[in-house]
């Protein structure tokens, strides 16, 4: 087990440099001189532009700035922004907890209803009840986050208000940040009511962002239970006139769940990109709307600085993923 | 499920005992996050909006709702006969926030005046670059650097500017958010502590609210400023719910989670007004949409063809197709809300057969040209590439036959701006401290050919108006200039001038006092709400 987690670890070095190539490229690659961009119409004499690229250190080589791009991240820098002349790392540090609480209800959210409905679909196979759960997974699966996100908040928030349009937590309460997780420092504040509106603003968009992952879980699930129920060991196990429940729920489940931890650990990917969108919309302070903002102020420090550390995320989380991924599956880790 | 019942209702009684006791609450829907509160560093509204106006002072401010000049924190001035020296004699007994981090020991005086400016102008100040990639960008593209010779303390209420030459703006400049006044205490309190950063995460000011705090990217809160010279503020706090999208805005502001928002949805305006709960109040915007001809290559180095051009343009239907409406034709380089606007102007008729005659009579025969499209969406020009098909549609019925060229944003700007460019470019204009020199030398002036002069056009009685009007103080008798200057323009027509869009702001029927503002600022000072 020791020997796959460090070859695991050691794999992250070579994959982490070129994450840092690309981010470091794909600002460079994108068309536009920050420099002429920031002036806009009213131009920019040419000493102010030289005095501007040279504060940024755009004038100098290519390999040098990356050099020092390189050393600056050994050192726990990744730049300061154009635009908010912070660190990025500071904001990325204060943003990202809202990112994850959102992601990881969304996560449960996909889990809990996406996985029980793939094994429904698979043992009553070819019935109603299958083709309604994997129609509803196809629509869920096709339609555009945004789209959802707008459609949930006219119908629920809208029409029938019930929810809150956006926002982390109603405007009434003041919460102090403790842990970054507005549920959490809710619960922590002490204040009546906090909790609950938190958590009623978490409903839409955890939902919003939950559905692709929900419809491609579930499907999954359907497809693994189909493909354990058939096997061998599950007719021994039935012939033995073990109680269905127990047959589907233990001997088939949990071998089916291999596959569907690596699709969870996959969606987590979708799930950042989801989160552009979802936040976007919702107004929630995370990673993904600070991104879209940083894009269109060409805030290229803190585009090239947020490419690499959610590419560390969903790095970090295949590795927990493979990991887990060993503790189920005994042949893994002893391979 | 009982205890959750009593829960609830515990809740709700709470909700009601706060509604009762809780002051009055405004509820600003606003479009994004500001990058600091140091409006100085920035240059967008967005971050001048939650900083320079609930915060900051300026020595003279802008009338509400209008881009006149009067008193701010400096009671009355003076201008020296030649126009060099610029005296403030500064209103006494303004106080500074006193909040959790800062305690006033004294009231503002000159050397915050000092320490506001003498920051962004002397690399050798301490805090000129107190943060990392701090840029005085504002400061510097209104040549502040050039223009200021001295700036003196005469005494703890009076400052003398000296400028480098005459420069009638700049007491527009003053009113800028980059001239806001800081407290000199609270930053040297800040650099003996170490933590010269917070003077842009924790404002310090003397204007109508004070900060309260800021969650990242959330939520902005104020409170009314007790002190506040200027009275006290008829809303006890002001909250800046930050909300990106312009739809869910809407949506919140249905909901009645906020009170007011700017930026609607073009196609969420018929909806908001048709909402009995919202007002909806519209003005022009501080901007102009042109396309500016090359002017020193033929044949549109003759006026006459330029105006017939001109007169081909169908300025309705671009309107109606790239506006949705929600913008009124140009006639004058400038928009209407701004002083000296020459309302006497007609506009050329749309008439293409008279534009067709006069091209002929000018000897211009089987024209083809260039329009270039920005790849950009402005609020001066919301879709650029839909215009200049209309606008080649248009050209097309005068016998010119038009080819749309179009690059990358900056590109654009940088090959637009040179000399020999060929074709005419849309392009356009938001002012920044609502004096008509800005837009008229900015973008006319013989200085700007080769830069922001697109159509690199240099006239020498338009330059002869403009700088004169630049050397006198009274602002009637620069009016006159700027409005004879407005019909040499119009004569020689170097651009076509297009539209100003119309800027909206929906609100609840419970929001009063609200004023909107041609320079598309939002400010909060003054504002009521009905209980």
């Amino acid at each position: 087990m020791v020997r796959f987690l460090l070859n695991r670890l050691l794999l992250i070095v070579p994959t982490f440099i070129g994450i840092t190539i690309i981010a470091f490229a794909f600002v460079r690659v994108l068309p536009g001189d920050p420099v002429l961009l920031i002036a806009g119409e009213r131009g920019v004499t040419p000493e102010r532009y030289q005095a501007l690229m040279s504060q940024f250190g755009y004038d100098r080589p290519i390999w040098i700035q990356y050099w020092d791009y390189l050393l600056g991240l050994f050192q726990g820098d990744f730049g300061t922004s154009i635009s908010t002349k912070r660190p990025v790392i500071n904001d990325f540090l204060t943003l990202f907890p809202a990112t994850l609480e959102l992601s990881l209800c969304a996560t449960l959210f996909a889990v809990v209803i996406g996985v029980p409905a793939g094994v429904v679909a698979a043992v009553r196979r070819g019935s109603w009840l299958d083709q309604t759960i994997m129609g509803t997974a196809l629509v869920g699966y096709s339609m555009p986050i945004f789209w959802l996100g707008l459609l949930l908040i006219i119908l629920f928030s809208g029409i029938l208000g019930w929810t809150p349009v956006s926002g982390r937590i109603s405007l009434m309460y003041f919460i102090p940040s403790v842990t970054g997780f507005m549920t959490i420092d809710a619960l922590l504040s002490g204040q009546d009511g906090a909790f609950l509106s938190a958590l009623h603003h978490l409903v839409l968009p955890a939902i919003t962002l939950g559905t692709i992952p929900l419809a491609v879980i579930a499907r999954q699930t359907r497809s693994a239970m189909l493909e354990v129920l058939g096997d061998d060991y599950v007719r021994t196990a039935r012939a033995k006139g073990l109680p269905p429940q127990r047959v589907i729920g233990i001997h088939a489940l949990r071998n089916a769940l291999i596959p569907v931890i690596t699709t969870i650990g996959l969606q987590v990917g979708v799930m950042m990109a989801g989160a552009i969108l979802t936040e976007t919309i919702f107004s929630w302070p995370g990673i993904g709307k600070w991104m879209i903002d940083a894009i269109s102020r060409r805030d290229y420090p803190v585009v090239q600085a947020g490419l690499l550390l959610i590419a560390v995320v969903v790095m970090v989380v295949n590795l927990i993923v493979d990991v887990l991924y060993g503790l189920i599956n005994p042949r893994i880790r002893h391979r | 499920m009982k205890s959750m019942k009593a829960l609830l209702a515990a809740t709700a009684a709470l909700a009601l005992m706060v509604g009762a006791a809780q002051a009055k609450t405004l509820v600003y829907c606003s479009e994004g996050s500001p990058e600091g509160f140091d409006p100085a560093p920035y240059t967008a509204g967005t971050t001048f909006d939650a900083s320079s106006r609930p915060v900051y002072n300026r020595l003279v401010q802008f009338q509400k709702g209008s881009s006149e000049v009067e008193p701010g924190l400096a009671e009355s001035w003076e201008v020296s006969e030649d126009g060099l020296e610029y005296t403030f004699h500064l209103r006494q007994g303004v106080k500074f926030h006193t909040t959790d981090w800062f305690t006033p020991t004294r009231d503002f005086n000159a050397d915050d005046v000092l320490f506001s400016f003498e920051r962004q102008w002397q690399e050798d100040h301490p805090w000129y670059a107190y943060s990392a990639g701090i840029t005085w960008e504002y400061f510097n593209s209104m040549s502040m650097g050039d223009l200021l010779e001295t700036i003196e303390k005469v005494d703890d209420y009076t400052v003398k500017f000296t400028l480098t030459r005459p420069e009638a703006p700049f007491i527009a400049n003053m009113a800028m958010d980059f001239a806001s006044i800081m407290s000199a205490e609270y930053a040297a309190q800040l650099e003996e502590a170490g933590t010269m950063d917070m003077l842009n995460q924790q404002p310090i000011g003397t204007g109508p609210f004070q900060f309260v705090n800021y969650q990242q990217d959330a939520v902005i809160r104020y409170a009314s400023f007790d002190d506040y010279w200027g009275g006290v503020q008829p809303i006890d706090d002001l909250v800046f719910a930050i909300t990106v999208d312009p739809a869910v805005r809407a949506q919140r502001l249905q909901a009645g989670e906020c009170q007011i928002m700017p930026y609607p949805n073009p196609a969420d305006i018929e909806m908001l007004r048709n909402d009995p709960n919202l007002t909806m109040m519209e003005q022009e915007g501080l901007n102009i949409g042109f396309l500016a001809y090359n002017t020193q290559q033929e044949p549109f180095d003759d006026p006459m063809v330029r105006k017939a051009l001109n007169m081909a343009i169908d300025k309705q239907a671009i309107i109606e197709a790239v506006f949705d409406g929600a913008a009124t034709p140009a006639v004058n380089p400038i928009p209407p809300t701004m002083w000296s606007y020459n309302e006497e102007i007609e506009d050329d008729p749309y008439d293409p057969e008279a534009a067709r005659q006069m091209l002929a009579d000018a000897g211009v025969e089987n024209l083809s040209m260039k329009v270039w499209a920005m790849p950009v969406s402005r609020p001066y020009n919301p879709d650029a590439r839909r215009m200049a098909e209309l606008i080649q549609a248009d050209f097309a019925e005068v016998g010119v036959s038009v080819e749309i060229v179009s690059m990358e944003w900056a590109e654009y700007l940088e090959q637009s701006s040179q000399v020999d460019r060929d074709g005419a470019v849309l392009l356009g204009w938001t002012g920044d401290n609502g004096d008509p020199d800005n837009f008229l030398a900015v973008l006319l002036g013989c200085d700007a050919v080769g830069n922001a002069n697109r159509a690199q056009w240099c006239n020498e009685e338009f330059e002869a108006l403009i700088q004169e009007a630049k050397t006198i103080t009274d602002q009637e008798e620069r009016a006159e200039l700027y409005r004879e200057a407005q019909v040499v323009f119009k004569r020689e027509a170097p651009w076509a001038t297009i539209a100003h869009s119309l800027v909206f702001m929906p609100m609840s029927n419970k929001v009063s006092g609200y004023v909107m503002d041609p320079k598309g600022t939002h400010a909060f000072d003054g504002v009521d709400i009905a209980e």
